[in-house]
């Protein structure tokens, strides 16, 4: 399936560097990546190897220096809607509820082509997608983890993204939450048929989730290493999973390459890119 | 048999948690009441025994009881004052029906009654003019504080000039703010007193430098998120600045705009005094010059109020700040 349609979301040889005062520091190098509609990706790889900043390309957060990201043959020199970010701590507007934060996200994209009371309506079913109306009225601040993950995901939602840029968006949360969120989320895939690109360091949650799993190498000058196709029938079952030989064959297939091929070792010079202010700056 | 004594005992229980739950609130209580009570008599003995101590030209210095009688006697001036007002409208009233009645094409003319302004007027003044200087002073500082935190640019720019004028005494600029008010402010009709122009922009150069520049840190420390958020969403600037920024750094400006009412209730009073614009400041540079032997409790009085009054407008601003901040939870003081 993946390869019928893989002209939706192309990157072909992205590379970036951030300046330091030691010169010029190269994070990323020949990323190449096409990923078809529908498809849901996970990146997957250690700590400090480029995955956010892949990320960010594909958001228009971050320019690459050198290579290009094509959506539906359109360069990406910009952040939008149409790339839907949901961050890995939320970023949900602490002064406005669960609701009004759907809502910003909404009015501005939607601004002339819906009417107030479709609006509404669009929140409300974006709030209902991730079971989150109980809570529509309350403020981030009054609920776990767990549901501002749900809020930002749905808020992710409600502009009707092409591609959904997901980075890292269970990292924060425990075991328990995140399996209910990962339900959520394939059933959300299963129903919307998005376009997906999650980053993950979680193997179990790349495997269950994803239809491709991309391996990075470690930084600096990161680049994809192997790709593995998981041809797991959807939809899937965590506890039926867990006996099947063909999972964990994936699992140790990325188990493999985390831990012999790319095994991670610290050092000074495997230095984080710098946060996305600088970014803002250098772009 | 043995569940009943169980029950007694477990009721027991819980009589003592009650008791000493109450206790330890009641207690709480009674130290918020009384540590400031006891902190204020001790204030109060220890000021009442030293001014008996201190002779000066003027005679002993005030303490206490001193300054409470002539609070009493500021507030019944105040009062007689007002009566005179009244008496003195009602005489030119009466003066001018019985003219109109001689002459009907008599126009009649109210003319303002000049007493001296009471106490009470010079606090009235005091507040008003702080007031339109603070006013003024966060209407320019807000957004150009705005604009420095979001462009690096425009801060360094106009870094210098803040770190320049920031440290000058507000008596610095007084003698040039008068002159060039006597100069510009010229109209046949003035709305406003050209005294309180030269106090209120005297408090405004004063009362900039503290908002701007938390302002300024709150707006370029929001959060990286944030910003993504609003460039995902391709807010355009206006909506990026009420929408984002504004909520966001709303703890910061409000901690400016308090520093900066602070300075410039201080100010003023120096202002007052030196430019005998009206105003406490003037109250109690007239009290000094008129050196009877009330005036130094006089003074004491307005020294206090002065003080009560810079407190009320610190709470002022924390309630209006708990009103308009998004995060109720944060601690406040």
């Amino acid at each position: 399936m993946n390869n019928l349609d893989a002209k939706h979301l192309e990157l072909t040889k992205v590379g970036i560097e951030f300046p330091t005062p030691k010169g010029p520091f190269c994070a990323l190098q020949e990323v190449d990546l096409k990923i078809a509609k529908g498809e849901f990706v996970s990146l997957i790889g250690h700590s400090g190897c480029g995955k956010s900043t892949v990320l960010n390309i594909v958001a228009g957060l971050y320019q690459a220096t050198t290579g290009g990201v094509l959506l539906d043959n359109k360069e990406v020199n910009e952040p939008g809607p149409e790339r839907a970010v949901v961050f890995q701590n939320h970023s949900l507007l602490p002064w406005l509820s669960a609701y009004e934060n759907v809502e910003l996200a909404v009015k501005q994209v939607f601004k002339n082509k819906m009417s107030k009371q479709e609006m509404k309506d669009w929140v409300n079913h974006n709030l209902e997608l991730v079971h989150m109306t109980h809570a529509a009225h309350k403020r981030p601040d009054e609920i776990s983890g767990g549901m501002k993950q749900r809020v930002g995901i749905a808020r992710a939602l409600a502009m009707q993204p092409k591609v959904l840029l997901m980075d890292e968006p269970f990292g924060a949360l425990d075991a328990l939450t995140r399996a209910h969120l990962q339900d959520s989320l394939m059933e959300i895939h299963q129903e919307l048929g998005n376009t997906v690109i999650m980053i993950t360091h979680d193997v179990d949650e790349a495997v269950l989730l994803s239809d491709r799993i991309v391996m990075m190498t470690n930084g600096p000058a990161a680049t994809v290493g192997e790709v593995l196709n998981v041809d797991l029938e959807r939809p899937r079952e965590r506890l039926a999973l867990a006996d099947n030989p063909q999972y964990n064959h994936y699992r140790h297939e990325v188990l493999t390459f985390l831990y012999e091929k790319q095994k991670k070792v610290e050092s000074v010079a495997t230095k984080k890119a710098p946060s996305t202010k600088k970014g803002q700056e250098v772009a | 048999m043995k569940e009943a004594t169980m029950n007694k005992v477990s009721v027991l229980e819980l009589k003592k948690t009650i008791s000493s739950f109450g206790n330890e609130k009641s207690k709480q209580i009674v130290m918020a009441m009384l540590l400031p009570f006891i902190g204020l008599i001790v204030f109060l003995l220890l000021w009442s025994a030293t001014a008996k101590n201190i002779d000066t030209s003027l005679g002993q210095f005030p303490g206490p009881a001193q300054v409470y009688e002539q609070t009493t006697t500021l507030v019944s001036e105040h009062f007689t004052e007002r009566e005179k007002a009244e008496k003195f409208y009602e005489r030119q009233q009466k003066r001018n029906e019985a003219r109109m009645k001689v002459d009907p094409s008599y126009e009649a003319k109210i003319r303002p009654y000049t007493g001296k302004p009471t106490f009470f007027d010079q606090i009235w003044t005091s507040l008003y003019t702080v007031m339109i200087g603070f006013l003024i002073a966060s209407l320019i500082a807000v957004p150009i504080g705005i604009l420095c935190g979001l462009s690096e640019k425009a801060y360094a720019a106009i870094n210098p000039l803040i770190q320049i004028f920031k440290p000058v005494s507000p008596l610095a600029w007084l003698p040039l703010v008068t002159m060039v008010v006597s100069a510009v402010y010229v109209t046949d009709d003035p709305m406003f007193s050209k005294s309180f122009l030269t106090s209120a922009f005297t408090v405004t150069l004063c009362c900039l430098w503290p908002t701007l520049i938390n302002t300024a840190v709150g707006v370029s420390n929001i959060s990286s998120d944030l910003v993504n958020v609003s460039r995902v969403l391709r807010l355009n600037k206006l909506d990026h600045v009420f929408k984002i920024v504004l909520p966001s750094s709303i703890p910061m400006i409000f901690t400016g705009l308090r520093l900066s009412l602070g300075i410039g209730w201080m100010v003023l009073i120096a202002a007052e005094m030196l430019a005998q614009n009206p105003g406490l400041g003037k109250f109690v540079w007239d009290e000094f010059q008129n050196g009877s032997s009330d005036s130094l409790a006089r003074i004491m009085v307005a020294v206090l109020v002065i003080g009560v009054i810079g407190f009320l407008l610190d709470r002022i601003m924390l309630m209006v700040q708990k009103f308009v901040s998004w995060d109720k939870n944060a601690v406040l003081r």
